[in-house]
């Protein structure tokens, strides 16, 4: 493993370990209900602070269940995951296609940059075979 | 039930639920957050006509924002909250542009998942897509200029943009729903520490992620990275 996919893995480990520990060490084990996302349970508390307080809007569409609501939870990380990984993909292979024409070509026109550069050697490519 | 208990339960709450803000607080935000949110369409439109292939990346921006919304984390207090990712576009874009983004993922949640609402949209946009981006920003602008390391003002960055979301929102409750002994004042203790707590290890991880995403787009991306101001040339060359 390269050191820059070490620090990336290390990074995600420490990520993975913020999230797991507070389960692991019972914190919520004070509480009736651990680890609830709450919403509804700060709208009870809002309306036992302030009892006289009436929500005056309800939402227009309410997932009926906690299953439904968690699926459309995953929808929205699965549509943001996908972007990101057509992102770094595209990229990725954009580099790749870019060092693989640098190295086909002759090395007359090759920049000699090498291909931790590519994309910027590529932009400025274009003027450069031109003049 | 104690108000210490009243206030443990509603500090996993990030976005203000629907209905849940008095129609003079809700109108309030609203008008507050409205000229943000256009003068950011505005810079985004002016962006995207500048620099076409800078699109890929907004979206991209938008994306991380749209995952790390959606990820209910657990934390010490014993319950759940998720990060907000707006401190990368910050950073990449500038927040203008991130208002814009934010309150796309605050629209999504508020429409489909009854997390958040319409009538609190304006609160919760000022908090999350405004104020959360304007401070992870500014720290992360005020570090490079006292040249702390690229990693280390992200980092600072998204963990700022995302607790200073979460200080905005107490002070929104703590405003709308004072504490009937101690007033705002009262309230504002109690949902600024509780808030504050839960919310500071996951602010470590949304700012992890972010330098683990800017690693990402240092190897991928740099063209971009130079273009938008976050590596300058000479930076570059002497980091490596």
């Amino acid at each position: 493993m390269s050191r820059n996919a070490r620090i990336n893995t290390l990074l995600l480990l420490v990520v993975v370990a913020l999230a797991v520990l507070p389960l692991a060490l019972g914190l919520g084990d004070h509480k009736e209900e651990p680890f609830t996302g709450a919403d509804g349970q700060a709208e009870t508390a809002i309306t036992e602070s302030h009892p006289d307080y009436e929500p005056w809007f309800s939402p227009l569409y309410e997932p009926p269940s906690g299953e439904i609501e968690s699926a459309l939870f995953s929808l929205q990380a699965a549509l943001g995951a996908g972007v990101l990984a057509y992102y770094f993909g595209l990229r990725r292979g954009r580099r790749q296609g870019e060092a693989r024409a640098l190295a086909g070509s002759p090395a007359a026109d090759a920049p000699a940059d090498g291909p931790a550069d590519a994309p910027a050697g590529a932009e400025a490519g274009s003027p450069r075979t031109s003049a | 039930m104690s108000i210490h208990e009243v206030l443990e339960r509603v500090s996993p709450n990030m976005h203000i639920a629907e209905g849940y803000l008095p129609p003079v607080h809700a109108a309030a935000w609203s008008v507050a957050a409205a000229p943000f949110v256009v003068h950011g369409v505005r810079a985004l439109s002016r962006e995207v006509k500048a620099n076409p292939e800078s699109t890929l990346l907004l979206g991209a921006s938008g994306a991380f924002t749209f995952v790390l919304s959606a990820l209910k984390l657990p934390s010490v207090t014993g319950s759940c909250s998720h990060p907000t990712g707006t401190g990368l576009g910050a950073i990449l874009f500038r927040p203008p542009i991130m208002a814009v983004l934010g309150t796309i993922t605050l629209l999504f949640q508020a429409l489909l998942l009854a997390h958040g609402g319409l009538t609190t949209l304006g609160a919760n946009v000022f908090s999350m897509a405004i104020v959360g981006p304007w401070a992870g920003f500014g720290v992360y602008w005020l570090l490079r200029r006292f040249d702390v390391p690229l990693m280390v003002s992200v980092f600072a960055g998204a963990f700022v943009a995302d607790l200073s979301t979460y200080c905005v929102t107490s002070v929104q409750l703590a405003l709308a729903f004072p504490d009937p002994g101690s007033g705002v004042v009262g309230a504002l203790a109690k949902f600024g520490g509780i808030f504050a707590l839960t919310q500071i290890p996951l602010a470590v991880s949304e700012g992890l992620l972010t330098v683990l995403v800017m690693r990402l787009l240092m190897q991928s991306s740099k063209g971009d990275l130079a273009r938008l101001g976050v590596l300058s040339a000479k930076k570059e060359a002497v980091a490596r």
